[in-house]
């Protein structure tokens, strides 16, 4: 069966500092994979890589078994990549709904009328269906994470890219946050989750990944991988659980 | 009641100032380009009239739609193929090509056409009033341009807040990155942004070759009273840049009535300034354009 992501050997530098080195990652169809490190170890330019806002050196992305390495940011989405912000990126002086309703006209090509149901079932889905007209530069911050989310789904994707989507959420809003990415696991579609909150991804993933110094340390059991010694080495015992 | 009069005639001019200034806040808005070639944008359509009329004599209220479609491909072509490139390299280096564009046009046009004073000739339209009483007469074109310019702004409003292409504009105004991870291509969408702008400024310059003569310096002039309408009213709105070309109109005809017409623009510009002293966002700030 064709990978649902894919990446190999990618390569890239800053300024001369390598920042992800020879990384090769690849997701199952379905899966809900976690991808865990040290801060700066490269999983945000990962995803940056994966959705185009950042171009490789060298190596490929390949979603469903096509090359997309060549593909621009829009068309990468377009294809059924989505993808949420660690620091939320509202359309500030936009409703909520108009929010999600410009991911579903651009992201599936299809007119304002046609996709408002689609917006709807969305915006319901996310618990936003009560604030629909409220500006989304004035929303909480766990209401912005939740925008995140509806916004890239609203896109219709395959495979959805979550950047630390329960950071800075409160524990019972956490929760939350795990009953509505499951309910998207039970839809088929693809995970792949950043996270810094342990004890999150251990409820949710079936395997994580572990990245240090933009390469990966190891992959395996989500519970195996988080108790292994290099990985509590690597976090020298600091932000783990 | 002459002031009265001046009155009515400076809310008319500010209604020209601002179809001139939405195109230039319009850039601004979707994309943080300050283009100062602007104000030669608003007379490269007369001069396309021109040549139409020179060579189909028609009156020049036909030739408005033709120039519009045209200006419209020039404007998404000059996005598309030039503009594009610096729209993510920082303030400066748009003001430098934009000046460059400025500079290319102004010059194209003196070698096309001379520095002779040109005119739309549309017969009697531009001589006739409205009289309402013996100090007061409205002018039928200044009116008429207000009403297309309050038309225009309705119009372009409807379409930021209403339409899926509209609302592309402003997701890309709020921010470029996640736009694009929505599906939407930002470079398509500059260029439509400057389409656009440059069609409404196609309206404006047409109409004001019928209401005056023009000739190729009058760009400079243009970019200064669009740049005072949109600052006035404060970035990126409609309803904003309406109500600062119409204070800059009033400022100028009314300065004129007070101290004799050789001040009229420097009262305007002097109103400008201490608006931009006292309230330096403008009178209705927003920080989007809708
Ligand atoms: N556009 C950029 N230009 C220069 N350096 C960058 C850029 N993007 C990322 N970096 C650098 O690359 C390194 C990896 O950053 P990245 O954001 O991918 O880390 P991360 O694993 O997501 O960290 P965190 O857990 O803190 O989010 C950091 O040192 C960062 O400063
Ligand atoms: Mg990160």
């Amino acid at each position: 069966m064709t990978k649902a992501l894919e990446t190999q050997g990618l390569r890239k530098s800053f300024g001369g500092v390598l920042v992800i080195d020879d990384l090769s990652i690849s997701v199952d169809q379905g899966e809900a994979l976690g991808i865990v490190g040290p801060n700066g170890a490269g999983k945000t330019t990962w995803f940056n890589l994966i959705t185009g806002a950042v171009h490789a050196d060298g190596g490929k992305v390949l979603f469903q078994g096509k090359d997309i390495t060549g593909l621009s940011r829009h068309e990468r989405c377009r294809q059924g990549i989505g993808r949420t912000f660690q620091i939320p990126k509202p359309f500030s002086g936009m409703t909520v709904f108009e929010n999600v309703l410009v991911g579903a006209t651009h992201g599936r090509r299809m007119r304002e009328r046609a996709s408002y149901g689609h917006c709807v079932e969305i915006l319901e889905m996310t618990g936003l269906h009560d604030k629909v007209n409220v500006l989304a530069g004035s929303l909480t911050l766990l209401d912005r994470k939740r925008l995140e989310l509806a916004r890239a789904l609203a896109t219709d994707p395959s495979v959805l890219l979550l950047d630390e989507i329960a950071g800075g959420l409160t524990e019972a809003e956490v929760q939350e946050l795990i009953e509505e990415i499951r309910k998207l696991q039970a839809t088929g579609i693809t995970i792949v989750w950043i996270e810094h909150i342990v004890h999150a991804l251990l409820a949710l993933v079936n395997r994580i990944t572990v990245i240090q110094f933009g390469r990966k340390l190891c992959e395996g059991d989500p519970r195996e991988v988080m108790s292994s010694q290099e990985v509590q080495a690597c976090y020298m015992g600091g932000t783990l659980a | 009641m002459d002031w009265l009069n001046q009155g009515v005639q400076g809310i008319l001019l500010g209604g020209h100032f601002a179809l001139f200034a939405v195109g230039l806040a319009l850039v601004f808005g979707t994309m943080r380009l300050v283009n100062l070639a602007h104000g030669d944008l608003t007379i490269v359509p007369a001069y396309v009239a021109l040549l139409m009329i020179n060579a189909i004599h028609f009156s020049p209220f036909y030739s408005i739609p033709i120039t519009m479609a045209i200006m419209f491909v020039v404007g998404y072509l000059l996005q598309r193929g030039l503009l594009n490139r610096v729209v993510q390299s920082g303030d400066v280096v748009g003001v430098i090509l934009t000046f460059g564009i400025s500079i290319v046009i102004q010059n194209a046009l003196l070698l096309g056409f001379t520095a002779d004073n040109e005119r739309l000739k549309a017969g009697t339209i531009d001589s006739l009033s409205i009289r309402i009483n013996e100090n007061l007469a409205i002018g039928w074109l200044p009116l008429i341009i207000f009403l297309v310019a309050l038309v225009v702004i309705i119009g372009l409003q409807l379409f930021l807040n209403r339409t899926k292409m509209g609302r592309a504009f402003r997701a890309v105004s709020d921010d470029q990155e996640a736009a694009r991870l929505m599906g939407i291509n930002t470079k398509h969408i500059w260029a439509m942004a400057m389409g656009v702008a440059l069609v409404i400024v196609a309206i404006g310059g047409v109409m004001r070759g019928i209401r005056t003569t023009f000739d190729p310096s009058f760009g400079s002039l243009s970019l200064i009273y669009a740049f005072e309408a949109v600052i006035i009213g404060g970035m990126g709105s409609g309803w904003g840049t309406l109500l600062g070309g119409i204070i800059l109109g009033l400022s100028q005809t009314l300065g004129a009535r007070a101290f004799g017409p050789p001040w009229s623009i420097l009262t305007g510009h002097v109103v400008f300034l201490i608006i931009l002293a006292l309230r330096p966002q403008g009178l209705l700030a927003k920080t989007v354009t809708s």
